[in-house]
């Protein structure tokens, strides 16, 4: 047995682990009864824990093909994002999709249907999903394609694992012309202002705004909106041309330790985010960073999640549907800056259309944050898991640790039908996880 | 002169980190196992990420028969020699079945060794190379726990390290790695304390640059160095009352 968490550090439980190094590993696992698949636990909560077996399928981290005219890339589902950059951006190419850490799996980041900053004009990370090889409940293997006319892609991708085994799967990246972006970052006072800028910036491929929580009235949700693009090559300073793909390694940064429970209060927080909005502020306009520091400033930072301490912390996170959004998006900021829990890193996003069967992002907003773990914070999410209701939203289940199944099925009927379906297909007796037991999935 | 790496026993998730640190250099990839077959998504593996050459080989190393004809049917004679073949097999079956133990120890010694004579012989006579074997701290010191598979392996230290000294005015260089544990299909379900165990990806860094530096022995993790000192040093009236 050994003791599993998600990211978020909470809840953890004994597990029964066995790591997949070939399909008939997992064949085998199937066969057994019931488990999950977990790829690099990077999900927050107990969605890679299985009350039966859990699966670690990054023994599974093969590339199988890769067509350099198409930019589909075949590869085993426990390679990771990270493995797919550090091949293939030296050759132009980058992930059409990506979320906020490169640590994910490419079997996880399609489980969870991941998004990245650039939903709102390219979608999910299905959008680049060509076909997925799927172990079913009996074994047997089945590729589905995207286009493929049963509906199964669509139980499939941000299914969490609850309906086969995801082994293989062809992605397309996107070509590139260098490693760096154009990124523009635009100070704005209240959210309502940060919604205004994503409403008249549509059109920049990668956009998401950093958010602090701890400010309230009359700069409630002030923010760094930040923009950004791919740059060509000619964008580059000549010191750049020569090796448009080069970036200097950034110094690993790591949490030693679990920081002490006192470490983070109402004050440190406070501070924190307004020295963070004056830096930012003072970089307004146009900069050129390198990928890693745009998409993925948190993963500098090895092991980030024990910031919070030994106990852990919860992520929320929900979609509001655009008619709703900015009203809904008030009435949350005022309760978390009145309440003064700490949260870090709160990212707003616009999400673009998205008509998926399982995916979280719905067209709206979308607002993440996190909380240390703790009955205030639990209290404070019960009311956002309210209001998020009230305002027609509904939740990630990448991100979620403690939901009800009543808040969960009450936010998104489409669970309802999901469970209905795991019953009448054989799902629900062989993929079982901690969260889809907690939700009645 | 050849640039290319032989891995023998290649379809272990040790021997596969050991390809991908060689591939990443630009090495051309031999890989050979019993059934290659079974290699085919390593080979796409490494071609897809470093586009390298790689060929498949059929190797059996327990038939010591075939092992002249495999050296001469490689395309190449190797630059770098790596033999990760071997087995564990459990401790109550190798002692309760000696025919299952004696097998443990062709697989972990007589076989490594046949093959490795070979391609020493080969290497001798052209000058240049390095044979790496993949050992075990199991063959530091015989313990209840797993003495067959250790004695094997220390017959297999032994080897290298005569190996080592024959060959050191000869232009070619032998390296023993020691790994201690790895998180590896061999260990699966073994209770292993964390910090003594390896990911299979840092047994692929040590070996390259255990290659490049022309190191003798090599632990995986440096503290198996400490850990197997205070091992070897216990005197036997106490250690065999020991329970390690």
């Amino acid at each position: 047995m050994t003791r599993l968490s998600g990211w978020g550090r909470t809840p953890v439980a004994e597990c029964r682990v066995r790591k997949a190094r070939s399909e008939a590993d997992v064949a085998r696992a199937v066969a057994e009864g019931p488990m999950i698949a977990r790829g690099n636990g990077r999900s927050y909560g107990d969605p890679a824990m299985s009350p039966g077996l859990t699966l670690d399928m990054r023994g599974m981290d093969r590339f199988l093909a890769f067509d350099a005219e198409t930019g589909i890339l075949v590869t085993e589902a426990g390679a990771l994002l990270s493995d797919v950059i550090e091949t293939f951006l030296p050759r132009g190419w980058f992930p059409f999709v990506t979320p906020g850490t490169k640590f994910v799996t490419i079997g996880g980041a399609i489980a969870a249907d991941v998004h990245g900053k650039n939903h709102h004009g390219d979608g999910s990370f299905r959008a680049c999903v060509e076909w997925v090889d799927v172990m079913e409940a009996d074994g047997s293997v089945t590729r589905v394609t995207q286009d493929d006319d049963t509906g199964r892609f669509g139980t499939i991708c941000g299914a969490m694992g609850l309906s086969g085994v995801i082994l293989r799967a062809a992605i397309r990246l996107r070509p590139v012309e260098s490693a760096w972006i154009v990124q523009e970052t635009i100070p704005v006072q209240t959210v309502e202002a940060a919604v205004d800028a994503f409403e008249a910036r549509l059109d920049v491929p990668y956009s998401v705004a950093w958010i602090d929580c701890s400010s309230g009235p009359p700069t409630l949700g002030r923010s760094l909106v930040m923009l950004g693009r791919h740059a060509r090559a000619d964008e580059l300073p000549t010191s750049k041309r020569k090796a448009p793909f080069k970036v200097a390694r950034p110094r690993k940064l790591a949490v030693p330790v679990d920081f002490p429970s006192f470490a983070l209060n109402r004050l440190s927080v406070r501070a924190f985010n307004a020295l963070y909005y004056r830096m930012g502020a003072r970089n307004a306009g146009e900069t050129l960073v390198d990928w890693d520091r745009y998409f993925y400033p948190l993963d500098a930072i090895s092991g980030w999640n024990r910031i919070y301490g030994r106990r852990g912390f919860y992520q929320f996170q929900c979609a509001l549907p655009l008619p709703t959004a900015r009203e809904g998006l008030e009435r949350l900021l005022t309760d978390i800056s009145a309440t003064g829990l700490a949260s870090f890193l709160s990212v707003l996003k616009r999400f673009g259309p998205d008509d998926s069967p399982l995916s979280f992002p719905c067209e709206g907003y979308t607002l993440a944050l996190d909380f240390p773990a703790g009955a205030r914070s639990l209290a404070l999410l019960e009311r956002l898991d309210r209001i998020t209701l009230e305002h027609g939203g509904r939740f990630y289940l990448a991100k979620d640790a403690r939901m009800t199944g009543e808040t969960a099925r009450a936010a998104d009927p489409r669970l309802a039908a999901f469970r209905d379906l795991r019953q009448a297909r054989g799902w629900a007796g062989h993929f079982v996880s901690h969260q889809s037991e907690r939700l009645g999935l | 002169m050849s640039r290319s790496v032989l891995i023998l026993g290649a379809a272990s998730g040790m021997a596969r980190a050991i390809a991908r640190s060689f591939a990443a250099e630009g090495h051309a990839i031999r890989l050979a196992a019993r059934d290659p077959e079974r290699l085919k998504d390593d080979r796409d593996d490494l071609v897809t990420r470093y586009g390298v050459e790689v060929t498949l080989h059929p190797f059996d190393a327990l038939d010591l028969a075939s092992h002249a004809g495999f050296v001469a049917g490689l395309p190449d004679l190797p630059e770098v020699v790596v033999c990760a073949v071997g087995t564990m097999g459990t401790q109550e079956e190798n002692a309760a079945d000696p025919e299952a133990g004696a097998m443990v120890m062709r697989a972990n010694f007589e076989g490594p060794a046949s093959i490795l004579g070979h391609l020493a012989n080969a290497m001798e006579a052209r000058g240049s190379g390095t044979i790496v074997g993949i050992s075990s701290v199991a063959g530091e010191r015989g313990r209840a726990s797993n003495y067959v598979y250790g004695s094997a392996k220390a017959g297999f230290t032994a080897f290298l390290s005569g190996l080592r000294n024959r060959l050191a005015k000869k232009g070619v260089h032998v390296v023993t790695v020691l790994p201690g544990f790895v998180n590896t299909a061999m260990t699966e379900g073994l209770d292993l304390p964390a910090r003594l165990t390896a990911e299979p990806e840092e047994v692929g860094a040590a070996v390259l640059k255990a290659v490049t530096s022309r190191r003798n022995v090599v632990y995986v993790r440096p503290i198996w160095r400490i850990v197997m000192a205070v091992i070897r040093a216990i005197p036997e009236p106490v250690f065999k009352k020991t329970s390690l």
